[in-house]
C-alpha cells in the first residue's frame, strides 16, 4: 500500500480548491491510502470539507494556536513529525506548498519533486522543467520517502464524497520555533473569480500603458464573469498587482477560456497558460509569438477591441 | 564580520529557447548562452544594497557546479561581490545536495543572511532556499519583494497567491528573491578588470563533507505537447460569434 499524506491549504475557514486536485494526483498512484492533514488554530470547519472529498480515506487534525497563520517554519516540524510511516507527502504547487514542502523534505532528508503533472507509478512521475520547454520523467528508488508539490493545473478536482471520511485529532510533540512571525497580509479584495480556479481568465500586458487603462479589462471581465491576470511586464510597471502575474514564476492557470490582450507571448508567459482549453490572442503585431499558441487570433488595437467585445458580449446576454 | 552569502547558479540564459535532444537524454546546452540565474542576480543586488546601507560588511558569492561556473562568479565579483567560492563538481546536484553544501559553507562563514533565488530557471524546483533554512534551523522568507534589515531581525514582504504577506524573521536567516525585489545593476568595464583580482576559492564537495546523492533519476526528456495552430478572425464580431458557438461567452 502507498500511504499518502496531503497537507491541507486553507485560510482558517475554507479548504483551498487545490487540495481536491492533490487528491486526484494521489489517487492516480496504485493502491493509495489518502490522508489529509489539517493544521489550524481551529481545524473543525476545514477538516469537515476535507473529509467530504471523494478518495480521501482519513483526515487528521492538528489544532494549535501557532497554526493560525501558515508559516513554513512553524508548520514544517509538525508535518515532518506526522509524516513518519507515509510513503508520499504531497502539497499543492501554490505559494503555500512551494514555501512549505521543501522545508519538510529537508527535515525528512527526503527528495522533492516540484510541480508533478502526471503520475506513471508510485515511484515515477512527470514534471516540467525549463519553463515548460521540456518534460522530464523522474524515478525515485522504491522505498524512498518522496515529497512532492502537485501542479494543480494538471489535475481535475476530485468530486464530493458519498460519505464523509473519518476525522481524528493528533497531538504532536514537535517544538515550534518563535523566530518567524506573521505580521500582516494585504490581499486585494475582489468579487471576481479566483485566477487559479476561474473558468474564464482575461489577461493584459505592457500594451495597456497605465493602471487606469487596465480598468478597461476589469469592465470586460465583469461582463464575462472572468478573472483578470497580467503579464510580468504589466505587473512590473505597476498596472496590475503581483498576485495577478501569470506564467513560469507567477500563477499557472487552466481555464476553459484564456484571452491575452497586448501580451507578446514570451515563453515564461506561455508556460502559465498552456493548459487552457481555448486561447484567444489580441495583439496589434501579426508576428507576435502569442499567435502561435492561440486557437483564435485577432490582429488589432486593444483600445478599440476591448470596449467592442464588452458591448457585443453584453448585447448577447 | 557581518556577512551575506549569495547563491549564484549558472543556467541557460532566459532568452534561449531550450530544446530537447532528439534522443531524449537531456536538453541541448552545447553552444548555448549561459548566464547567472536571473533570481540570483536579484539576490546579489539585494546583498550589495544591504552592504551599501552599512548593514553588512562582506558579500560572498557561491556557485556549485562544473569549472565554467567561474564565469558567472567573475560576473558576480564584477557586480560588487567581495569574494567568491566555487564548489566544483561535475555531479548532478539536486536541491537537497545544494542545500547541504550551502549549510556546510554557512558553518564556516557564519553569515547574517543567505540570499538565494526563489527558483532556478533550468530545473524550476523552487526548493534549495527552504531546504537550507530547514537544515540550518533558521527562518526563511521566500519570494521576497521587499527586505528591511534591522539589528537582530528583518521585515520581509513576500509575494504570495493571495497578495503581499509581511513577516518578521530573526537573524540569521535565509531569504529567497522574487522578481520585484529590485533591478540588478549593470556591470561596468572597469569593474570587470577589478574583479579579476578579487579572491575566488575553489573547493570540492567532499571537503565540505557532502557527497552529492542522486535520489531523483531522470529517465527521459520530451518536448511538451504542441498546441495545434488556430485560426485568425477578422474582427471582434467574428470572435464573439466563434466563442459563442463554443459556449465560451
Ligand atoms: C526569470 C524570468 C521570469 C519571468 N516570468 C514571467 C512570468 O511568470 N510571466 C510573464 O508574463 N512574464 C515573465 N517573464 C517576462 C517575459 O520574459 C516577458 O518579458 C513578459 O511576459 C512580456 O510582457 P508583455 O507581453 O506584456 O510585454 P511585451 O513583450 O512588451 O509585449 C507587449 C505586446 O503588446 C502589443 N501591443 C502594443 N500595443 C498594443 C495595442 N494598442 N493593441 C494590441 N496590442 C498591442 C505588442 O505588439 C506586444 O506584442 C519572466 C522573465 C524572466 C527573465
Ligand atoms: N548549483 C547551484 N549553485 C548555486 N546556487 C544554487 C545552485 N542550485 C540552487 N542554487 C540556489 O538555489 C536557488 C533555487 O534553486 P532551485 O531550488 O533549484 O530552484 C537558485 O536560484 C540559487 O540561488
Amino acid at each position: 500500500m502507498n500511504k499518502i499524506l496531503i497537507v491541507a491549504e486553507h485560510d482558517g475557514h475554507n479548504l483551498n480548491a487545490a487540495i481536491a486536485k492533490c487528491v486526484s494526483c494521489a489517487r492516480a498512484i496504485e493502491s493509495a491510502h489518502v490522508t489529509i492533514a489539517v493544521f489550524a488554530a481551529d481545524p473543525t470547519a476545514v477538516a469537515a470539507q476535507a473529509a467530504n472529498i471523494a478518495g480521501v480515506d482519513t483526515v487528521v487534525t492538528v489544532a494549535h494556536a501557532a497554526n493560525a497563520h501558515a508559516l513554513a517554519a512553524t508548520l514544517a516540524p509538525q508535518v515532518a513529525e506526522l509524516a513518519g510511516g507515509y510513503s508520499h507527502v504531497f502539497g499543492p504547487s501554490t505559494t503555500f506548498g512551494k514555501d512549505l514542502m521543501p522545508r519538510v523534505a529537508a527535515l525528512l532528508g527526503a527528495p522533492q519533486l516540484s510541480d508533478v503533472m502526471a503520475v506513471e507509478s508510485a515511484t515515477r512521475f512527470r514534471r516540467p522543467i525549463y519553463a515548460g520547454n521540456a518534460i522530464v520523467t523522474v524515478e525515485v528508488a522504491a522505498g524512498t520517502q518522496l515529497v512532492a508539490t502537485v501542479r494543480v493545473a494538471s489535475f481535475e478536482a476530485a468530486k464530493a464524497a458519498a460519505a464523509a471520511a473519518p476525522i481524528s485529532a493528533a497531538t504532536l510533540k514537535a517544538e515550534l520555533p518563535t523566530h518567524t512571525r506573521f505580521v500582516s497580509i494585504s490581499a486585494a479584495r475582489s468579487d471576481r473569480p479566483d485566477l487559479q480556479t476561474a473558468t474564464r481568465v482575461i489577461s493584459g500586458g505592457r500594451a495597456f500603458g497605465s493602471a487606469e487603462n487596465f480598468q478597461l479589462l476589469y469592465a470586460l471581465a465583469d461582463k464575462m464573469g472572468a478573472a483578470v491576470g497580467a503579464s510580468r511586464a504589466a505587473v512590473d510597471a505597476g498596472y496590475a498587482a503581483s498576485d495577478m502575474q501569470v506564467g513560469q514564476t507567477g500563477k499557472i492557470v487552466a481555464p476553459e477560456l484564456y484571452m491575452a490582450f497586448g501580451i507578446s507571448g514570451a515563453i515564461q508567459h506561455l508556460t502559465g497558460i498552456k493548459d487552457a482549453r481555448t486561447i484567444v490572442a489580441i495583439n496589434k503585431d501579426a508576428e507576435a509569438p502569442i499567435f502561435e499558441v492561440a486557437d483564435y487570433g485577432l490582429v488589432g488595437d486593444l483600445f478599440q477591441i476591448v470596449p467592442e467585445l464588452e458591448r457585443l458580449i453584453a448585447a448577447g446576454k | 564580520m557581518k556577512r551575506i552569502l549569495v547563491a549564484i547558479k549558472r543556467v541557460v540564459d532566459y532568452n534561449v529557447r531550450v530544446r530537447v535532444k532528439p534522443d531524449g537524454t537531456g536538453v541541448i546546452t552545447d553552444g548555448v548562452k549561459m548566464s547567472i540565474n536571473p533570481f540570483d542576480e536579484i539576490a546579489l543586488e539585494e546583498a550589495l544594497r544591504i552592504k551599501e546601507k552599512g548593514l553588512a560588511e562582506e558579500v560572498v558569492a557561491v556557485s556549485i557546479g562544473p569549472a565554467d561556473c567561474q564565469q558567472q562568479l567573475r560576473t558576480a565579483l564584477a557586480m560588487g561581490a567581495d569574494r567568491a567560492i566555487h564548489v566544483q563538481t561535475d555531479a548532478v546536484i539536486e536541491p537537497l545536495s545544494a542545500a547541504r553544501i550551502f549549510k556546510s559553507l554557512i558553518d564556516r562563514e557564519q553569515p547574517l543572511l543567505a540570499i538565494l533565488g526563489k527558483q532556478a530557471i533550468d530545473d524550476d524546483c523552487n526548493q534549495t532556499g527552504q531546504m537550507l533554512a530547514a537544515l540550518w534551523g533558521r527562518p526563511q522568507a521566500t519570494f521576497a519583494s521587499k527586505v528591511e534589515v534591522g539589528a537582530t531581525s528583518a521585515t520581509v514582504t513576500r509575494e504570495v497567491d493571495a497578495g503581499l504577506e509581511t513577516i518578521e524573521i530573526d537573524l540569521p536567516a535565509v531569504i529567497t528573491t522574487d522578481l520585484r525585489l529590485n533591478e540588478p545593476r549593470y556591470v561596468k568595464l572597469p569593474d570587470i578588470m577589478k574583479a579579476k583580482k578579487k579572491p575566488l576559492d575553489t573547493l570540492d564537495p567532499a571537503a565540505l563533507g557532502v557527497t552529492p546523492a542522486e535520489q531523483l533519476r531522470a529517465l527521459k526528456f520530451e518536448p511538451p505537447a504542441q498546441r495545434s495552430k488556430g485560426v485568425m478572425v477578422k474582427d471582434a464580431q467574428e470572435l464573439v460569434a466563434a466563442l459563442r458557438s463554443k459556449g465560451l461567452v
